[in-house]
């Protein structure tokens, strides 16, 4: 496996599309190029991943946050249905790249919105989705489909925490971080009743991106600033690598928002919730 | 109390959207039956819903569908298949595996609505215009390059005829044609038919050959237009001037038919008929002129009732009333049967079929012949709907007069 990355080279505030965007609160080009290449170092060199790149493309500012462009399923890549017309030009871009690495493209019925990682990820066996914010839950009836795995939905329910991946993060071994107040009350019950060891964070720390992590193996890479949650898995053994990633906390994303995992074809495990 | 079908599917279950629908119908003031559940039977099998949804009202139910359908249910008549339409490539040609049409009642799925396609008629094409959200049968002559033509069998709903209980014996018997049918009956119950019609101010076609006026029979047909029972007449040449014939020298092919004996120089009667007529320039003409005086076409002339004659190739003549271009008598052959839901055809074969292929299955259909192979014909392309009464066409209608 590795991950996918896309350097912040078009990366800015141009429009709002979420409540943490606001155009009079812009980027730092440099900083955010900065934070962009310690986190691409970081997992490169400490926790050993390999990352492949996608070229940027100019007016495509969210491209960085490649963990929505899809989701690479073992030979097949299904593309992303952005909910914002904004974002739609990103796709082709994802396209191209794994259809020249010899992967099957599937895209998903017009209008059945799908924002790929950002709202779907593995947790063990098990395909958890967020829906009604971004993605519809009648595109998660096609992943389970073409994936051949159980997709359970979770209603997300507050606009600070669009995507899954904002208020959820699988660990492996059976343990998840997860914001409680992001989903509804039957989203809770299915996590509660599906995942070992929910870990709740603070709402503090959930608007530090506490949930937006990558979680490689033992290893746990997140913005910095969330010292509860980082204290609980420091206590249950992981290695936690905290990084500034406040510029792209502006366009609401952080870690795990920046990188796409990339199966290279073979079979998949939730062990590894990147 | 107002209702929908929704379905649902997916791990509906594991994640709990189920009961969550289920729960939101509910706290939304409304009801539910579940129709239908497949749960599947390992963990990665999907399940499968059909609930049924009741409300108070059509706009709380609107309220219940839109809430639910943010969760995955979505009414089942929106889940299914659109129509394909691919423009023609010329005038007068559809598309290439185009749908062609049957007589009966048909609905295309165009943009998430079933459009019924009016008027139902066989064998032509569905045209589809978007702007107006219309669908209707064109023949092929009829289509021009770019219009949107329904292609492939997806997308098409086409409403199978009811199913009655055989009320009458005459009922039970129509579905064959047969010499031995209780014939009074049945021209007892057309009869009826004809008049229920008319009380409701229905309209009734009556499509009819030479044979008529041969046997006699054409004061009844005489008496059926005076007495109101026929609003259109379709026939070719060949009835018009065994007709015009018999009014002006009481001939029929140069025989008499009150003495059944050949006229002299007989056989000119019925060229010399269609001569007068053309002389004066057309049946309608003859009778204003007072050459016509009596007769079929004199009173369809005198009550109003509209007339088509279609020609054909074996015509003498022809009259000047009749049409010679065969598409263009199609054409006011179709717009002659709107609205017309009893067709009554006897004594001919070519025209009896040219109509029927015009007719939706709906239209109550009649026919009339001495050779059960014109019932048979009939129904063999397709006009299953027809009744056939396998008789003379003169003790037919005298025996329908009796009953009108």
């Amino acid at each position: 496996m590795s991950l996918l990355m896309c350097p912040p080279d078009y990366y800015g505030i141009e429009y709002e599309i979420n409540p943490w965007m606001s155009r009079s609160r812009q980027s730092d080009r440099a900083a955010a190029s900065r934070q962009w290449q310690a986190l691409y170092e970081l997992l490169r060199n400490e926790a050993g991943v390999e990352v492949d790149l996608l070229q940027p493309a100019p007016g495509l500012p969210d491209m960085v946050f490649t963990a929505n462009g899809g989701l690479a399923w073992g030979k097949k890549f299904i593309a992303a249905n952005f909910r914002y017309d904004v974002r739609r030009g990103e796709v082709i871009h994802f396209e191209n790249w794994f259809s020249a690495r010899g992967y099957e493209i599937v895209r998903l019925p017009q209008g059945l919105f799908f924002e790929g990682e950002g709202d779907l990820l593995l947790c063990g066996e098990v395909f958890f989705a967020g829906y009604h914010i971004r993605s519809d839950i009648r595109a998660h009836q096609r992943i389970a489909e073409i994936t051949g795995r159980e997709v359970l939905s979770l209603e997300l329910t507050n606009e600070w925490f669009y995507h899954l991946d904002t208020c959820f993060c699988p660990l492996g071994d059976g343990r998840a971080l997860f914001y409680p107040p992001a989903f509804d009350a039957y989203a809770r019950k299915v996590l509660e009743s599906y995942v070992q060891q929910l870990i709740a964070v603070s709402e503090r720390d959930a608007r530090a991106f506490a949930c937006n992590a990558v979680a490689i193996g033992n290893s746990v890479v997140m913005n910095e600033g969330s010292r509860e949650t980082r204290a609980a898995l420091e206590s249950l053994g992981y290695a936690v690598k905290a990084l500034d990633l406040s510029e792209f906390i502006k366009a609401g994303g952080s870690a795990k928002c920046l990188v796409l995992k990339v199966p290279h074809g073979e079979a998949e495990t939730g062990a590894a919730g990147a | 109390m107002p209702r929908s079908v929704v379905e649902l599917s997916g791990h509906i279950i594991d994640s709990l959207i189920l009961p969550k629908v289920l729960d939101l119908i509910v706290n939304l003031g409304g009801e539910f039956e579940i129709l239908k559940i497949q749960v599947g039977q390992r963990r990665a099998d999907r399940s499968y819903a059909q609930i049924l949804v009741e409300a108070a009202s059509p706009a709380e139910l609107e309220q219940i569908l839109a809430k639910i359908r943010e969760h995955g249910a979505v009414p089942l008549d929106e889940l299914e298949e659109e129509a394909r339409l691919e423009p023609s490539p010329q005038d007068g040609a559809f598309p290439e595996g185009f749908y062609a049409t049957t007589n009966l009642t048909t609905f295309v799925r165009i943009a998430g609505r079933w459009l019924e396609v009016e008027p139902a008629e066989m064998d032509c094409g569905v045209r589809v215009k978007l702007g107006e959200m219309r669908a209707e049968t064109v023949p092929m002559h009829r289509v021009k390059k770019g219009d949107l033509i329904v292609v492939g069998q997806r997308g098409i709903k086409v409403q199978a005829p009811e199913r009655r209980v055989p009320a009458e014996a005459f009922e039970f018997m129509s579905s064959a044609v047969s010499t031995e049918k209780p014939k009074g009956l049945m021209i007892r119950e057309i009869a009826e038919s004809m008049k229920s019609v008319r009380s409701e101010n229905g309209r009734i076609l009556v499509v009819a050959g030479p044979g008529l006026v041969h046997t006699g029979a054409s004061d009844y047909l005489v008496e059926l237009i005076e007495k109101g029972y026929v609003q259109v007449l379709f026939a070719g040449n060949g009835l018009a001037v065994h007709d015009i014939e018999a009014a002006l020298y009481g001939t029929s092919l140069g025989v008499y038919l009150d003495k059944k004996l050949r006229a002299a120089e007989g056989h000119e009667h019925h060229l010399w008929a269609i001569n007068k007529i053309r002389l004066a320039g057309g049946i309608k003409q003859a009778v204003e002129a007072g050459v016509l005086t009596k007769g079929i076409f004199y009173t369809c002339v005198k009550k109003g009732v509209d007339f088509v004659l279609a020609g054909s190739i074996r015509d003498d003549g022809p009259l000047p009333d009749v049409i010679t271009d065969t598409l263009v008598a199609q054409d006011i052959m179709r717009e002659k049967i709107k609205n017309v839901s009893l067709v009554l055809m006897m004594a001919t074969t070519l025209h009896a079929i040219a109509t029927g292929n015009l007719l939706p299955a709906t239209v109550k259909t009649v026919c009339v012949d001495i050779n059960p192979a014109v019932v048979t014909k009939l129904t063999d392309r397709g006009t299953f709907q027809a009744i056939g009464l396998v008789t003379d066409v003169e003790p037919f209608l005298r025996e329908l007069c009796q009953y009108l």
